[in-house]
C-alpha cells in the first residue's frame, strides 16, 4: 500500500503516514490518539483557566461587583469540574502516557487500540455534555456536588453536568484498563518489571486507582441524578436519606483521584531529573514501591475531608492517622529526587526547570497537607482558602508543572521539532513566579479565616490585600501558560528538526526516530539494560542553542 | 495597609490558643523541612552543574538512607497526629455544665435561641468565660458554623443535631461565617458573635421579656398531648422521661443507646425507629408537624426533666454568670 509519505519521498512517520480528518478520527495509533487528547484537554484547560481568571478578577475587590452571586457560584463550580475531570485526570495519562507507555516498554501499541480510541470518544461525549451544560446556563453545585443542595435545592443543569462526568469517567476507566493490561502483557523481551521506567510504574499505580475508584464516582453520580429526578431518598434526610453517605462515596473516589492526578507527574519528574543529572535514579526500588504504596494507602484516607462534617470522633482519629501514613512515601520520593542530583552532571534545560519547580511546590503542597491531616488545625482551616492553596500547590504546582515539564521533554519526540529553549525557560520562570504569587497568599488568607467559595467579602475588608496579590499572580500565571501553547504551535512549522535523541536520554523512546514511525519499532527490541543506564551513555545533554 | 495585615485572626477562645500553638509548631517544622530540601536542591544544582572533564557518579541508592528518611519523618508526623488529635478530642467534648444555645441554620441566615428564650438572628451574644455549647441543625442544606476567632468549625446538617462548643476569653465582636457552600447567598450567610463582660451580658439579657425555652417546651408538651402517655410515673403508655437525658436506654431489640439530643429528636420525629424495651410502637410521628424551633423547645424541656429540682431546665448563660447566692 502506497502511503502519503512514500509518495513525497519523506521518511514515514506516524504523522505523515496518512492525511485527512478521517485518518485522525478513525485512527487506532496510540500516538495519534494521544494528540487527539492533547488538543481536547488543551481546549478544556483554557476554558477552566478562563473561569479561574474571572474568579480572581471578582475577588480583586471585597464587594461582589463584577458578576452576580449565582454567576460566581457557577464559575467556581465549572472551573473545578472542567479542570479536575476534563484536564487534570486525563492530562498526563491520556496524552503522555498514551504516547509513551507502549514505546517505553518496546511495544507497537497499547493492548487494546480500539478501546483506546473508544476512550477518547467517551471523553469527547462527556466533554460535549459539559460544554452543553456551560453554554446552556451552567451548574452551581460546587465541583463536589454536596447533597442535599445538589439534589433538591438548585435549579441549574446538575443532571447534564453529572452525566458529563459519568461518561468521562468511563474514558478514564478504559484508559486505566488498557495501561494495566499493556504493562502486564506487552513488554518487550528483557523489559522486566525491575527495568521499567518509573514513568511506567507511576502510570501502572495510577491505572489501578482509575479502575477501582472511578466506578464508585459513577455510581454516586447516578444516585444523585436518581434522587434529583425521582426523589429516591438516598442522600436527602427529609426523604429518609443521609447527606453524609454522599460525602463518603464522593471522597472515596475523589481523594484517590488526587493521586490519579499527581502520580503520573511524579513519573515524569523521575525521567527528567535522571536525564538532566546524567544519573540513574537514586533508590529505584523505593521509588517504585512508593507509588504503589501511595495508590493503596490513598484509598484509606478519604474521610479526612470530613473532619467537621459530623463523623464520629474515633473515625476522625483513624483517618487522621492514615493520612500521615500516605505522607511517608511522598516524602521518600522527594528525598530520592534530591539525592539523584547528588554527584550528577546537571544542566538546566526547560524540562529540568519545571522539575525543580515541581519538587519545590510539591514539597510545600505536601507539608501543608500535614497541617490539614492534623485534626486540631484542620477544624480551623478546612473549607477556607488554606485548603484551596494546599490543593492548588499539589494540582497546579505539582501536576501542571510536571505536565509542562513532560511536554517540553518529549515535544521533540512527539512533533519532531525543537521548541525555542529561551522562550521555554522564560515561560517556566513565569509559571513558577506567577504560581507562588497566586497561591501563597491564600495560605495566610485561609488561616485568617476567609472561607472558600465566597463571592463577596465586604464584611471582611482585611482580606483584600492578600486577594489583590493573588489576582496579580494569576495574570502572570496566565501569560506563563499561554507562552508554551504559542511556541509549541510555532515550532511545528518553524522549529528546528529534532534528532532521535535530543537530550542524549536513556530509554527506548529515544532509540527510535523523532517523530516515531507508526509501529514504533522496525524490529522488536530486546532489552539488556537497566532503566536510566546513564553510565552507558557517554554524551552529555547537548548545550542549548 | 500592610501594618494592618495580620497572620492570624484574634485569639478569643481557649481553643484558639491551643490551635495556634500547634499551627506555629507546624509552620516551624515545615519551614525547617523545606529549607533543608530547597538548600540541598540548590546546592546540588550548583555544585554538580556540568563541568568539563567531570562525569556523573552513578549511585544505586541506599537502604539505610531510605529507612532513615522514612522513619524520622514518620516519627515527626506522629507528633503532629497526637497533638492534633488531642486538641480535636477536647473540641468535640463540651464541658458538662456548658450553657446551651439552640441553633437553626437556613438559606441564608443563622437563628439562635438561648435557654432563657432570647432569640437572635445572625448575631449571638455570649458572656466572657462561659462554656457555650451550640446545638445545631439545618432546615435545608448543609451549612457550617465557623468562628475564626475561636478556631472552631462544625457542619450543620439537616435532619440531625451537631454540636460545637467554645469558651470566649476576650470581649469583642467576631466574624461568624458559613463555611460550607450552601447556594446563592453563601457569602452573605455571615454574622457576628459578641462576647460581653458578664455584667454587660446580664444587662443585655434583661432587655427581653421572653420565657425560658424549656417552659415553651413544657407548654408544647401539654398542647401536643405528649403528657398523656409520657407521665411522670410508671403508669404511662410511653416511657417516663424524667432523668433519661444522657443516660443509657435499653431498646426492645436488646441494643442500648445513650439518650442524647439526637436520640430525643429522632424519637419525636420517627418514634418507631428505636423502641424502648417494654413499650409498644404506638406513638404517632411529629415529622413535618412541628417546626425546628418547636422541636428544639421540646428537646430542651425533656432535657430539663433530668436536672435537679429548682432549675428551669437546660443550662442557661445566666445560671452561671450570676453570682452564686449563698
Amino acid at each position: 500500500m502506497a502511503t502519503a509519505a512514500v509518495e513525497t519521498g519523506e521518511r514515514e512517520t506516524y504523522l505523515n503516514r496518512e492525511y485527512g480528518i478521517k485518518s485522525w478520527l478513525l485512527t487506532v495509533d496510540h500516538k495519534r490518539i494521544a494528540l487527539l487528547y492533547l488538543m481536547s484537554i488543551t481546549l478544556f484547560f483554557f476554558i477552566g483557566g478562563f473561569f479561574a481568571l474571572l474568579i480572581r478578577l471578582e475577588l480583586l475587590t471585597p464587594a461582589g461587583d463584577l458578576v452576580q452571586a449565582d454567576t460566581y457560584n457557577k464559575l467556581f463550580t465549572m472551573h473545578g469540574q472542567v479542570m479536575v475531570f476534563f484536564f487534570l485526570i486525563p492530562a498526563v495519562p491520556a496524552v503522555l502516557g498514551n504516547f509513551l507507555i507502549p514505546i517505553m516498554i518496546g511495544a507497537k501499541d497499547l493492548a487494546f487500540p480500539r478501546i483506546n480510541l473508544l476512550s477518547w470518544y467517551l471523553y469527547i461525549i462527556g466533554g460535549v455534555l459539559m460544554l452543553y451544560t456551560i453554554l446552556n446556563g451552567g451548574v452551581d453545585t460546587g465541583w463536589t456536588f454536596y447533597t442535599p443542595l445538589s439534589t433538591e435545592f438548585l435549579n441549574t443543569h446538575v443532571i447534564t453536568a453529572g452525566l458529563a462526568i459519568f461518561v468521562a469517567g468511563f474514558s478514564s476507566i478504559l484508559t486505566g484498563l488498557n495501561f494495566v493490561v499493556t504493562t502486564h502483557r506487552m513488554r518487550a523481551p528483557g523489559m522486566t518489571w525491575s527495568r521499567l521506567p518509573l514513568f511506567v510504574w507511576a502510570h501502572y499505580a495510577t491505572s489501578i486507582i482509575q479502575l477501582l475508584g472511578t466506578p464508585v464516582l459513577a455510581i454516586t453520580l447516578v444516585l444523585v441524578v436518581c434522587e434529583r429526578l425521582f426523589h429516591l431518598g438516598i442522600f436527602n434526610p427529609t426523604l429518609g436519606g443521609d447527606p453524609l453517605l454522599f460525602q463518603h462515596l464522593f471522597w472515596f473516589y475523589s481523594h484517590p483521584a488526587v493521586y490519579i492526578m499527581i502520580l503520573p507527574g511524579m513519573g515524569i519528574v523521575s525521567e527528567i531529573v535522571c536525564c538532566f543529572s546524567r544519573k540513574r535514579i537514586f533508590g529505584y526500588q523505593a521509588m517504585a514501591l512508593a507509588v504503589l504504596g501511595i495508590a493503596v494507602v490513598g484509598f484509606l484516607v478519604w474521610a479526612h475531608h470530613m473532619f467537621v462534617a459530623g463523623i464520629s470522633l474515633y473515625a476522625a482519629m483513624i483517618f487522621s492517622l492514615l493520612s500521615y501514613f500516605v505522607a511517608v512515601p511522598s516524602a521518600i520520593k522527594v528525598f530520592n529526587w534530591t539525592s539523584t542530583m547528588y554527584k550528577g552532571s546537571i544542566t538546566y534545560q526547560t524540562p529540568m526547570l519545571y522539575a525543580f519547580g515541581f519538587i519545590g511546590l510539591f514539597t510545600m503542597g505536601g507539608l501543608t497537607g500535614l497541617f490539614l491531616a492534623s485534626l486540631g488545625v484542620d477544624v480551623h482551616v478546612t473549607d477556607t482558602y488554606f485548603v484551596v492553596a494546599h490543593f492548588h500547590y499539589i494540582m497546579v504546582g505539582g501536576m501542571v508543572m510536571a505536565y509542562l515539564g513532560g511536554m517540553h521533554f518529549w515535544w521533540p519526540k512527539i512533533s519532531g521539532k525543537m521548541y525555542p529553549e529561551g522562550w521555554g525557560r522564560l515561560a517556566a520562570l513565569l509559571v513558577f513566579v506567577g504560581f507562588n504569587l497566586t497561591f501563597f497568599p491564600q495560605f495566610i488568607l485561609g488561616y485568617l479565616g476567609m472561607p472558600r467559595r465566597y463571592w463577596d467579602y465586604s464584611h471582611s475588608p482585611e482580606f483584600q490585600i492578600l486577594n489583590v496579590l493573588s489576582t496579580a499572580g494569576a495574570t502572570v500565571l496566565a501569560v506563563g501558560y499561554l507562552l508554551p501553547m504559542i511556541y509549541f504551535l510555532w515550532s511545528m512549522r518553524y522549529g528546528k528538526p529534532a534528532p532521535a535523541n535530543p537530550w542524549n536520554a536513556a530509554g527506548l523512546e529515544w532509540m527510535i526516530p523523532s517523530p516515531p514511525p507508526t509501529f514504533n519499532f522496525d524490529l522488536e527490541p530486546v532489552v539488556t539494560w537497566e532503566a536510566y543506564n546513564y553510565d552507558q551513555i557517554k554524551e552529555e545533554v547537548p548545550v542549548a542553542q | 495597609m500592610f501594618q494592618t495585615m495580620p497572620l492570624w485572626p484574634v485569639r478569643a477562645s481557649t481553643t484558639a490558643n491551643s490551635v495556634d500553638a500547634l499551627y506555629i509548631f507546624l509552620v516551624v517544622v515545615s519551614a525547617l523541612m523545606s529549607a533543608a530540601i530547597f538548600t540541598m536542591v540548590v546546592y546540588f544544582a550548583i555544585r554538580y552543574r556540568r563541568q568539563q572533564g567531570r562525569r556523573a557518579e552513578q549511585i544505586e541508592g541506599s537502604h539505610a538512607l531510605e529507612i532513615t528518611w522514612s522513619v524520622i519523618p514518620f516519627c515527626v508526623f506522629m507528633v503532629f497526629f497526637g497533638w492534633g488529635a488531642n486538641i480535636y478530642f477536647k473540641e468535640r467534648k463540651p464541658p458538662q455544665d456548658s450553657a446551651e444555645v439552640y441553633t437553626v441554620a437556613k438559606q441564608w441566615m443563622w437563628k439562635f435561641e438561648h435557654m432563657e428564650g432570647q432569640r437572635e438572628i445572625n448575631e449571638l451574644h455570649v458572656p466572657l468565660g462561659r462554656d457555650v455549647k451550640m446545638i445545631m441543625t439545618s432546615q435545608d442544606v448543609i451549612h457550617s458554623f465557623y468562628v475564626p476567632a475561636f478556631r472552631i468549625k462544625q457542619d450543620v446538617l439537616p435532619g440531625r443535631y451537631t454540636v460545637a462548643w467554645f469558651r470566649p476569653t476576650k470581649p469583642g465582636t467576631y466574624h461568624l461565617f458559613c463555611a460550607e457552600y450552601c447556594g446563592t447567598s453563601h457569602s452573605g450567610m455571615v454574622g457576628s458573635v459578641v462576647v460581653m463582660e458578664p455584667k454587660d451580658y446580664e444587662a443585655w439579657m434583661g432587655g427581653g421579656g421572653s420565657q425560658p425555652l424549656a417552659v415553651t417546651g413544657q407548654q408544647l408538651f401539654t398542647q401536643l398531648g405528649c403528657v398523656t402517655c409520657h407521665r411522670q410515673d410508671a403508669q404511662g403508655r410511653g416511657p417516663n422521661l424524667v432523668g433519661i437525658y444522657n443516660k443509657p436506654v435499653l431498646l426492645e431489640d436488646g441494643r442500648t443507646v445513650i439518650a442524647d439530643e439526637n436520640y430525643i429528636r429522632e424519637s419525636i420525629l420517627q418514634p418507631a425507629a428505636k423502641i424502648v424495651n417494654g413499650y409498644k410502637p404506638i406513638m404517632p410521628t411529629f415529622q413535618g408537624q412541628i417546626s425546628d424551633e418547636q422541636l428544639n423547645a421540646l428537646v430542651a424541656y425533656v432535657k430539663s426533666l433530668s436536672q435537679s429540682s429548682g432549675q428551669t431546665g437546660g443550662k442557661s448563660m445566666a445560671a452561671a454568670t450570676a453570682q452564686p447566692q449563698m
